[in-house]
């Protein structure tokens, strides 16, 4: 039996003990009412993955709906590389990796994983971030830009949005490596790690559907 | 009632999103979920990969194979990645993520569906000019 599983030290207990109130029957479910400031703090942050992820669906939609207007510009037949868009989805699926040994060496107060592994996760981040700055500016020489066609306009807001959330979730990356250096694996700054991680995989996830809707679809169609 | 009531209780609470069901598991163990994670979705993201440039199979099957396949690969990344898994103790992260994808469920096919069949419904352009003289 792992007990203290999830409860860092310095961690709060929040909520309702075993308990039974007035002589009123127990119920099955106070029991289980205990929560960690770990599990609260992550749960808040995976309701705000989901609306995250619901926002870029509306991006999805006004994608697909739009991807076909090309108005006489390129299509994105014309426009999409595939082994570019094969490099950038391995970059990423990597980090995404590199990241769970990160979480998993921070967890295990392991410098050599938490510091190997964020590294490794912030070097095939810029490298990602590289190939689409490059793709981006390509486009808009070749004359390609956002405002070429509502294709193209649906095609940059939605991967550039991606594009935008990997740029802040690289900055996140080097905080939480300087906080660790600073402060130590304290609860809060692993709580943060949990986070951050979260963040990481989740844009992997966004990537899968932008891989697969805007890039490979595109290619085949 | 003491402190150590409620340590004891704990295992029975809720589960964070990203954490995983036993903690005080091994190194070894911790990393062998992310390769299989990592097997898998690499996988995965081969095919996709090669059915999009393929001509083996019948075309008008290959974006639904795709989007099969990216499913599926999502699926792959939250149970290995961001272990979201079904057991009792992630009930609440898992019934979150139900209704997310709800939402994205109704905002994808609506979106999709009412501007077909506007399309579908539209004067062609041609035509629209033609009655504008």
């Amino acid at each position: 039996m792992s007990i203290a599983q999830d409860v860092a030290r310095g961690d709060d207990l929040i909520g309702v003990g075993r308990r039974s109130y007035a002589g009123l029957p127990r119920f099955e479910h106070a029991q289980r009412m205990i929560a960690s400031k770990r599990v609260i703090t992550a749960y808040g942050f995976w309701i705000f993955l989901l609306s995250d992820i619901i926002m870029f669906s509306a991006f999805f939609s006004a994608y697909a709906v739009l991807s076909g207007e090309t108005a006489g510009g390129p299509s994105g037949k014309d426009v999409f590389s595939f082994t570019r868009v094969a490099l950038e989805t391995t970059a990423l699926l990597l980090s995404s990796f590199a990241c769970g040994v990160a979480s998993i060496g921070a967890r295990a107060r392991s410098d050599a994983m938490y510091y190997g592994g964020m590294t490794v996760t912030a070097l095939l981040g810029a490298a990602f971030l590289l190939l689409e700055i490059t793709e981006f500016s390509g486009l808009i020489a070749q004359g390609a830009g956002p405002s070429r066609s509502a294709f193209l306009s649906s095609f940059f807001a939605l991967v550039g949005c991606h594009g935008l959330h990997v740029t802040l979730g690289m900055l996140w990356l080097l905080t939480m490596m300087a906080q660790v250096f600073a402060k130590g694996y304290r609860a809060d700054i692993m709580r943060r790690i949990l986070c951050f991680a979260l963040f990481w995989h989740t844009l992997d996830i966004i990537w899968v559907g932008i891989f697969t809707v805007v890039y490979l679809m595109g290619l085949a169609l | 009632m003491s402190d150590t009531e409620i340590g004891l209780h704990l295992h029975e609470s809720d589960l964070a999103p990203g954490d995983e069901p036993a903690d005080g598991r091994e190194i070894a163990e911790g990393i062998r979920g992310y390769l299989i994670g990592l097997a898998l979705a690499t996988l995965i993201t081969v095919v996709a990969f090669f059915v999009s440039q393929t001509s083996l199979v019948w075309q008008p099957s290959i974006p639904i194979a795709l989007v099969v396949l990216a499913v599926a690969q999502m699926g792959v990344h939250l149970v290995f990645f961001l272990h979201i898994t079904t057991g009792p103790e992630g009930l609440n992260n898992v019934l979150a993520l139900a209704f997310g994808l709800l939402i994205v469920f109704l905002l994808l096919v609506g979106s999709l569906w009412i501007m077909t069949n506007l399309n579908h419904n539209m004067v062609p352009m041609e035509q629209m000019i033609q009655m504008q003289h």
